[in-house]
């Protein structure tokens, strides 16, 4: 028997991890003399499997060593700052990683500086994607945080010459209240070099005694974005900053065939920059540089590719052969197939679709002699450090790469081709130069969320139990391909494809993808049966955690209990992935002139071990739902001829206000249980719970999304 | 270049633009008031919406040369002595955004609302907001809040 990697970042890892030029050295006394005196505490890098570490260095064919992940400082003035590489874009880690330091340190939160995604300032860090901040950083922070609260117990304890064991540390003060006297954190910090790595592992509170953590702490800096004071990368400016846009292929892989860049050299203020196949402008104003980019005549050649109508076949036709094939084998499922009372077989398709962040990517580079510093929104500042110094062939501690909080990514963010690109029209022109990509350009040449083919066989018994499982999957990924169902005899596949876009990662993966396949599969397979839905489930899943998820949201919603009206339909879902454990019971009408079909609530529960912050973790929930309203119902990228034909919020349809049902979230605290991270596993239960939905309402059973971009199609 | 003079936050402010240039970019770029934001230059998310006269208009499609003389209000002019709107107020009390693009775009459009209608139901503040996207889904975090903000403004507090 096979299983896949348990760890369910290796696949994206695999995808995604770009060979690191240069080691990161810590020069700890360094670093300190930077932040100036006082306590400083470096957290190493959990010894854990290379695929798994996104907290350290873990190229194939180098040893680990043993890195830090993190490091907290405390001034004479009791300001804690807080070093990590992972970065903020609305997933609110800014709050939840200060409530774990300020649980552990016993500071209030206000106290707390984060500093997050500065290669310069922050240890090395692979990235925030695979919902790890959560199940990683935050241990790693609230190890440092005791660390330092410990130590200052014993810097009090000694200059008071007091027993220790009569001393607490409350409110970033040690406390001796026998004696009646306190000295703060600060105070202790005061005039001293102190550099600390945690060699054992302080004892961490239980999640049931947290009084900072586990609470719905506001945002930190919430007042910034509704005064509109912060600064994301598109709102930042430099001495003498120039605008720059560049000029984009006729279609993909488009090789330039003729230039006249003429008109646009003629303007005032305009440098026109070619490099190859590269062309860019900038200008003084952004206007100016728009107007520049479209006066410039280019010919382009764009071979011939496929257009949408061919994707299927393209996919299923451009398999890769080879190692990147994995599989999960048990049993046999033919022979359980042949003796099953039920077989069906199906197959699913999921469009591309965009993560359209609303800030689009940007980037502000500027050049100091060989040195270079760029201003970024992506979700990996390291790896866009070491493509920088790749493209322009330096040392990659000649760059600095920093990264103000982003206007969201959504996995879209995993590149830094717009810090390329700015870097490059500054070096041109010698001075700072910004480039922010339009919404055409945000729609057209970031990567998309890959297509896929999904094709299950499977077998049931009568009395329910599902006995063979064959599930394939051509191009969408591995994330969530093993089921979460009992069955004895499978044959799980994922199947790379050479398509005809660039893809990449995506908040949820391949996961909404596999659950939408697997999920829609087994309510035909309940159907066949003449089973209930979630009775079928039941039966099949063994994972009490997965049952409870289901069993909580089936009940929140009513199920069973009510029937629909006649043109409305009941489904539901579940799953289990990245550590979440997800239900979602969705309720939709058709609208029987139009077919169109209306969301009229969603339940959703969701289970992620102890809560960090039940307020954030509603917000993600019902934010994910919301988000995946667009996937299941009518988000789809469309292309022909190397060209996508949608590039716009018009023609691409987004949810918006009119789209979203009521929604109820029920939240499963496990504060026995290790926390997980719940910025993606929320998004992947509404698909599938919808197509049920729709089945149930009229018959007629989807296997693609978007599932009813025109309104779900009249019965056969 | 012509100068034009545009009445900001309360404030006069000669600039020199081209007439044709989008308000939007005259705000951030030449102005440097950046919390108004670029989510698609077409209209279509509302990312960009400012007070023009006392009603939401989107600053990407408005010229600077249409703007200029009018009364223009940016997310930056809101607050008063200090004090926040009531509509980001019940933003920051209902959490309502994740990353926080849109979010001036949405309080400008709720803003907007309020000062036209000040008890709007429900379906009224989706019809006033329905332009303005929240790629994060905050959407019924935002219907709270502005409902918080409809109640907090109905003894009319404010002009």
């Amino acid at each position: 028997m096979t299983r896949f990697p348990s760890d369910a970042l290796s696949g994206e890892v695999a995808e995604h991890a770009v060979e690191g030029l240069h080691w990161f050295d810590v020069d700890r006394r360094r670093f300190l003399r930077i932040l100036g005196g006082g306590v400083l505490v470096c957290a190493a890098t959990p010894a854990v499997t290379a695929a798994a570490q996104e907290s350290g260095r873990t190229r194939a064919g180098r040893d680990l060593p043993s890195d830090l992940s993190a490091w907290i400082h405390v001034d004479a003035d009791g300001r804690v700052t807080v070093c990590t590489g992972k970065v903020e874009m609305g997933q609110n880690i800014r709050t939840s990683l200060s409530q774990q330091v300020a649980e552990e340190l016993r500071v209030p939160v206000g106290s707390i500086d984060m500093v997050m995604g500065d290669t310069d300032r922050t240890p090395y860090d692979m990235g925030t994607f695979g919902s790890r901040t959560t199940p990683t950083m935050g241990p790693q922070l609230r190890k440092a945080a005791a660390a330092a609260r410990e130590l200052f117990l014993d810097m009090a304890a000694e200059s008071w010459k007091a027993d220790r064991s009569a001393l607490a540390a409350e409110g970033g003060k040690i406390l001796d209240r026998a004696a009646g006297r306190s000295i703060s954190f600060g105070d202790l910090a005061r005039g001293k070099e102190l550099v600390r790595s945690i060699d054992s592992s302080p004892a961490l509170a239980p999640a049931a005694g947290w009084r900072v953590a586990g609470t719905s702490v506001s945002k930190v800096d919430g007042r910034a974005f509704v005064t509109g004071t912060h600064r994301y990368t598109s709102d930042l400016s430099r001495p003498g900053m120039l605008h720059g846009k560049v000029l984009r292929p006729g279609g993909f892989r488009g090789r330039l065939a003729s230039l006249d860049a003429s008109a646009a050299e003629d303007m005032p203020g305009v440098r026109v920059v070619r490099d190859g196949d590269f062309v860019g402008v900038t200008a003084p104003a952004a206007w100016d540089a728009e107007r520049a980019i479209e006066a410039i005549r280019a010919r382009w050649t764009v071979p011939e590719q496929p257009s949408e109508e061919e994707l299927w076949e393209v996919l299923k036709k451009k398999t890769e052969s080879g190692d990147r094939s994995q599989a999960e084998t048990a049993g046999s499922v033919e022979e359980a197939r042949a003796a099953a009372d039920v077989k069906l077989s199906a197959t699913y398709r999921v469009a591309y679709i965009a993560h359209a962040p609303l800030e689009p990517r940007a980037a502000v580079a500027e050049w100091n002699g060989d040195k270079l510093m760029v201003w970024t929104g992506t979700q990996r500042p390291f790896a866009v450090k070491d493509e920088l110094a790749e493209a322009f062939r330096i040392p990659a501690e000649q760059v600095r790469v920093l990264v103000p909080d982003t206007g969201s990514a959504y996995g879209g963010k995993h590149t830094g081709d717009a810090a390329v690109e700015a870097a490059r029209l500054s070096r041109a022109t010698g001075k700072p130069v910004k480039v922010v990509w339009t919404r055409e350009e945000e729609f057209t040449w970031a990567y998309f969320r890959p297509a896929g083919v999904i094709e299950i066989a499977s077998g049931a018994r009568k009395d329910g139990e599902v006995t063979s499982w064959e599930f394939h999957n051509y191009n969408s990924g591995p994330a969530a391909i093993a089921t979460p169902y009992t069955v004895a005899n499978r044959k799980i596949q994922f199947h790379p494809a050479d398509g005809p876009l660039r893809q990449g990662s995506y908040r949820g993966l391949a996961a909404t993808a596999n659950h939408f396949a697997r999920e829609s599969h087994m309510d035909e397979l309940a159907q066949a049966l003449s089973m209930d839905s979630l009775q079928f489930r039941l039966k099949n899943l063994k994972d009490e955690r997965l049952k409870a998820v289901l069993q909580s949201a089936a009940d929140k919603f009513g199920w069973g209990a009510t029937q629909p009206a006649a043109g409305s339909g009941f489904g539901i879902a579940c799953g289990v992935e990245k550590g979440g454990y997800i239900a979602t019971c969705a309720a939709v009408e058709i609208e029987p002139s139009t077919r169109r079909v209306i969301l009229r609530r969603v339940v959703q529960a969701f289970e992620c071990g102890a809560v960090v912050n039940p307020g954030g973790l509603r917000n993600q929930i019902e934010g994910a739902v919301v988000q995946a309203i667009g996937g299941a119902l009518f988000e789809a990228v469309r292309f022909a001829g190397g060209k996508i034909s949608n590039p716009h919020f018009s023609l691409y349809r987004v949810p918006r206000f009119p789209d979203v049902p009521r929604i109820d979230v029920v939240i499963l605290d496990r504060k026995d249980l290790p926390s997980a991270g719940a910025g993606e596993t929320p998004l992947v239960g509404l698909a599938p719970a919808i197509g049920n939905a729709i089945f149930a309402a009229t018959g007629v059973r989807l296997r693609s999304l978007p599932l009813a971009p025109r309104g779900v199609p009249s019965p056969a | 270049m012509p100068s034009l003079t545009l009445i900001v936050n309360g404030s006069k402010r000669s600039v020199e633009a081209p007439s044709q240039e989008p308000l939007l970019s005259v705000l951030r770029d030449r102005l440097g008031l950046t919390g108004t934001k670029y989510g698609c230059g077409e209209g279509q998310c509302g990312a960009c919406t400012v007070l023009l006269e006392g009603r939401a208009a989107r600053s990407c499609r408005t010229t600077v040369a249409e703007a200029a003389g009018k009364k223009i209000v940016t997310v930056e002019g809101l607050e008063r002595e200090g004090r926040l709107h009531p509509v980001q107020r019940a933003f920051l009390d209902h959490e309502a955004f994740q990353c926080g693009y849109c979010t001036a775009g949405m309080i400008m459009a709720a803003a907007a609302l309020l000062e036209s209608n000040r008890t709007p139901s429900d379906e009224e503040i989706v019809g006033a907001l329905t332009g303005n996207i929240c790629r994060c889904g905050t959407y019924p975090r935002i219907l709270a809040a502005v409902r918080q903000a409809s109640g907090a403004m109905k003894p009319e507090k404010r002009p």
